[in-house]
């Protein structure tokens, strides 16, 4: 089959969606791959890097006649119209945020493949081009930041005075929000960072930035997922965005909700208050903006001197290294689609990527996919076992051990009392034993549970004792016994204690 | 004399006590062993020194008091040389069998001790009830360990099959055992002069098949368990020693010993998450092998030992998580070398260890220390398992059950509530492993076919020392 990489038709448009690297690597899936001229050109991939890969370099009309059009944007009006009926095209397609263009594709018989769908699930994680971009565009917030900004991010310390340390600020710590950390880290700023998920403050301190947390009481929840914030909980993280906005350099907003228009967090009046010079960068323009003062795709500059950059293609501003993943991304799904290695593409409506990212299939509309199963259980085998963990062990009455107690102490009294006097003392002493016995041992280190039992088998060798103390008998069968009980219990005594020294030379401290 | 011995039993009790408490630190662990030693040369010295005693008075015939002299000189000498060479000789991927072994030993002598009291008062003509139930006990414990600790031996060493045996109806043929004991104890007890020799030896007989029957029906994966629940027997038998004997020095060391082992016992059948009554009943992993195999878990993947050290090379955080494979693999040695070399490189390499791995408790911390890891990078469990989501590389050498996620994940596993290294939380698992076999427990390990696992096929040895030798 042929696969057809397009020149992007939208302006301004800089990625391909395939490197001349990438391209290879498809025809090496058995695919005759073909790019339409110019296609890499804002990329770094001049078609001569694909001709000498070995790709072939054609004319627009025989890509768009591909069975196969790999793309980076969805397909406009006019594109569609030029795919072949029961061809397959593969682009960002945001099928959630656009019916119309399902529609029309599914219209136009083709089978719309969107990139921008693939499950999160582990197993996909190396077809995720929203992880993958967002990776490189929060790198690129942090140049851009740095490009504004009119003085250095490290802190030095010079003859001419000196240099204090940039601040930056980090809201949302996905991929983006992570990449902005460690970018501006190892440019030298000090870094904090702030997400509503908690947990995530690991990997904020992980990545060498300081987490920032709201100076409240924070309700644990006991379900896992995060609860709707009380009022006096969102007074209190706006005011923290307010004082920490105020405070940084640079501020990079990152917090976008699936399916929603991103959030205010940073207010018109907060913008009004930073230092004349500061500069936000907002990730999240594209579905509106976290910051008051943003205009999609557009640097503005507040009357306090302050720039704002609502730039939406970060990513696409490291064109050659973007497009080599989104490539990359590219060819780990048709990997996938292509187990034979043939160069036919097969469609697997029964594995949960395929059919996540299955817009259209032959002009029938697919989306929405089913819910994803996250969990490798299948939920029917978990309801049909509930039950059974579900009758609970009955928790033993507390009234029944006491009785028990009693019982076996009553027991025990009777017991002294007709056993001889002579049984009495030795019986203290056992009882007394077996109770320091437990607490000497109660909290052994793990690593010395073999020594230990080496030594206490050396110890219980101790029954030499007994059997010395019978050899000088007249009796010869039982001088015999003995000696072969001394000769067993002395083996357990020199042979334990060796051992354990042995082991025990071996652990060392480094 | 014999006020001077007694007082040297209680300082050697209180050594042995010292020793114990010792043995549960690093620090004091050396010193340990050593009160431990010094406790039993204090009672043999003065055992002897009460022995030679009984030269200078006209109370013993001095015929036979000079020829019991001489078995315990010749037997105890004996004795020591063959104790010391199995302690050096013996390789301590070996030492599970060993202390198997020496608990027999321990059965063994307190049977022999038992039937000689027995043999004793009976030619004396006078028996009081008490004193044969004490001989009856422990004939009977040291029966049952003693063929217990043969057949854990046997099953450590691989000479008998480590699956479970089991026979139908195992349960109420224990219990057949201990309530025919139970009746042969009464009759014992009532018995005069040499009656009683007829139920000592039926019990025996029974008590040896028992603990036979016992250990036969734990599945190799218990093993641990076994080794420290025969080890609180073997202690259970020398109190009873004491207790026939009258000697105290006996039942307090005994007591000690059994205590000691059940509580060890009882904190590893905590960490399997197995109530201790069943893992002594016996029986485990009979039934698990058929509800593990049914399922398709997909493909796993294979990866060449220099990729792996590349891996490394690139890693941050390692984790090594070691099973029974290393030890078997010998392989300690080879990962202690990658350890040295990644941590020159400022990798941050630890241990996880899993309270049951390997066949013994903390047989992995031993063969690592014998290899000179420095011990504090080797963690246990609950210290590690927080930490896999943040590293890089786990790199999973032998070990099976122990990073089974199907403990956590499938309810009708039969490890299923096993707390596990949650090893398949890192970003990469390699695991280390001679084919897709399973492991102990018979169950297959859906963590071969995660998405970030891989599998490095063959000898662990022969593959660490090719990643050491990628390492440069």
């Amino acid at each position: 089959m042929r696969i057809g990489i397009p020149r992007e038709s939208r302006p301004g448009e800089t990625l391909v969606a395939a490197t001349a690297k990438t391209a290879a690597q498809l025809a090496a899936l058995g695919y005759d791959v073909v790019v339409e001229h110019g296609a890499g050109a804002a990329a770094d991939q001049p078609d001569t890097a694909y001709e000498e890969a070995g790709v072939r370099v054609g004319p627009s009309a025989d890509v768009w006649a591909s069975d196969i059009v790999v793309k980076v944007n969805a397909p406009t009006e006019e594109e569609i119209g030029l795919l072949l009926r029961g061809a397959t095209v593969v682009a960002l397609l945001a099928p959630a945020r656009s019916p119309e263009l399902v529609e029309r594709l599914g219209a136009a018989g083709v089978t719309a493949l969107a990139m921008d769908a693939v499950p999160r699930i582990s197993r996909a994680q190396s077809m995720d081009v929203l992880s993958s971009m967002a990776n490189v565009a929060g790198y690129r917030a942090v140049i851009e930041a740095a490009h504004e900004f009119g003085r250095l991010f490290t802190g030095q310390v010079t003859a001419a005075g000196k240099v204090p340390p940039a601040r930056v600020f980090v809201v949302g710590a996905g991929v983006a929000g992570l990449a902005a950390i460690g970018a501006a880290g190892s440019l030298g700023a000090i870094v904090r960072a702030f997400d509503v998920r908690p947990e995530v403050a690991e990997q904020v301190e992980s990545m060498g930035a300081q987490f920032v947390t709201v100076d409240m009481e924070q309700e644990v929840s006991a379900d896992g997922y995060a609860k709707e914030m009380t009022a006096e909980q969102e007074a209190a993280t706006a005011a923290m965005y307010d004082e920490e906005a105020r405070a940084a350099d640079i501020v990079i907003t990152t917090a976008l909700i699936p399916g929603r228009p991103a959030p205010l967090l940073v207010t018109a009046e907060t913008v009004a208050g930073m230092k004349p010079g500061s500069v936000v960068v907002d990730m999240a323009a594209a579905n509106g903006g976290n910051v008051a003062a943003t205009v999609k795709d557009e640097r503005v500059v507040t009357d306090n001197g302050v720039t704002v950059l609502g730039y939406t293609d970060l990513a696409g501003r490291l064109a050659a290294q973007t497009s080599q993943l989104y490539g990359t991304n590219i060819v780990n799904l048709l990997k996938l689609l292509t187990p034979e290695k043939d160069g036919r593409l097969t469609l697997d409506m029964d594995d949960v990527i395929q059919r996540g990212i299955s817009v259209t299939r032959d002009g029938e509309v697919m989306w929405p996919p089913p819910p994803v199963q996250v969990s490798a259980a299948p939920a029917a085998e978990k309801t049909a076992v509930l039950p059974v963990e579900q009758a609970p062990p009955t928790p033993p009455d507390p009234r029944r051990r006491l009785y028990a107690a009693g019982l076996a102490a009553v027991l025990f009294l009777v017991l002294a009392t007709i056993a001889p006097a002579s049984f009495l003392p030795s019986l203290t002493v056992f009882v007394l034993a077996v109770v320091i016995g437990f607490y000497v041992i109660g909290n052994v280190h793990h690593a010395l549970h073999t020594p230990l039992m080496s030594v206490t088998n050396a110890i219980s060798g101790i029954i030499v004792v007994g059997a010395i103390l019978q050899a000088p008998t007249d009796n010869l069968a039982v001088q015999l016994l003995a000696g072969v009980a001394i000769l067993l219990a002395s083996i357990n005594v020199v042979g334990g204690f060796t051992v354990t020294r042995r082991m025990l030379n071996m652990f060392q401290k480094g | 004399m014999v006020q001077f011995v007694q007082g040297a039993y209680i300082l050697s009790a209180l050594l042995f006590i010292l020793a114990l408490a010792g043995l549960s630190k690093h620090e004091t662990a050396r010193r340990g062993n050593q009160f431990g030693m010094a406790g039993m040369g204090l009672a043999l010295v003065a055992t002897l020194l009460l022995v030679l005693d009984y030269l200078g008075t006209d109370y013993f015939d001095q015929g036979p008091v000079v020829v019991g002299l001489v078995i315990i000189v010749v037997a105890g000498a004996i004795g020591a040389v063959i104790g010391l060479r199995l302690a050096q000789r013996v390789e301590m991927t070996g030492m599970p069998e060993l202390i198997a072994m020496m608990h027999s030993f321990v059965g063994l002598a307190a049977v022999l001790v038992g039937y000689n009291t027995y043999i004793e008062t009976a030619d004396f003509g006078h028996s009081d009830s008490v004193h044969n139930a004490e001989v009856f006990i422990g004939v009977f414990i040291g029966a049952v360990t003693f063929t217990g600790s043969i057949v854990a031996n046997l099953k450590l060493s691989a000479r008998m099959k480590s699956a479970p045996l089991t026979l139908p109806g195992r349960h109420q043929l224990n219990l057949a055992i201990l309530v025919v004991s139970a009746l042969l104890m009464v009759w014992f007890m009532l018995s005069d002069g040499w009656v009683g020799m007829a139920p000592l030896v039926v019990m025996t007989v029974l008590a040896l098949v028992l603990g036979f029957h016992l250990v036969a029906a734990i599945g190799g994966g218990d093993m641990p368990v076994v080794v420290s629940m025969l080890n609180s027997y073997s202690g259970w038998a020398a109190a009873a020693a004491g207790f026939m004997l009258g000697n105290d020095l006996l039942i307090i060391t005994g007591a000690l010993v059994g205590s000691s082992g059940a509580i060890l016992s009882y904190i590893m059948c905590t960490a399997m998450n197995r109530s201790f009554v069943s893992v002594i009943a016996g029986g485990f992993g009979s039934d698990g092998a058929v509800s593990g195999e049914a399922r398709d878990y997909g493909e796993h993947r294979e990866i060449q030992a220099d990729e792996v050290a590349a891996m490394l090379k690139d890693a941050s955080s390692v984790v090594i998580t070691p099973g029974y494979g290393m030890a078997v693999a010998q392989a300690q040695y080879p990962v202690a070398e990658m350890t040295r070399k990644l941590r020159e490189k400022g990798v941050d390499v630890r241990f996880g260890i899993h309270p049951v791995a390997g066949r013994l408790p903390g047989h992995m911390n031993v063969l690592l220390a014998e290899a000179k890891v420095p011990y504090d990078i080797v963690l246990e469990m609950d210290e590690i398992n927080d930490d896999f989501p943040d590293t890089d590389v786990v790199l999973v050498i032998g070990a099976n059950d122990t990073v089974n996620p199907a403990a956590m994940e499938e309810p009708n596993s039969p490890i299923a509530g096993m707390p596990v290294l949650e090893v398949w939380k890192a970003r990469d698992v390699i695991v280390f492993k001679r084919s897709m076999a399973t492991g102990y427990a018979g169950v297959q390990n859906p963590l071969f076919f995660r998405e970030n696992s891989q599998m490095l096929f063959g000898d662990a040895k022969d593959k660490v020392n090719e990643i050491v030798a990628a390492l440069g």
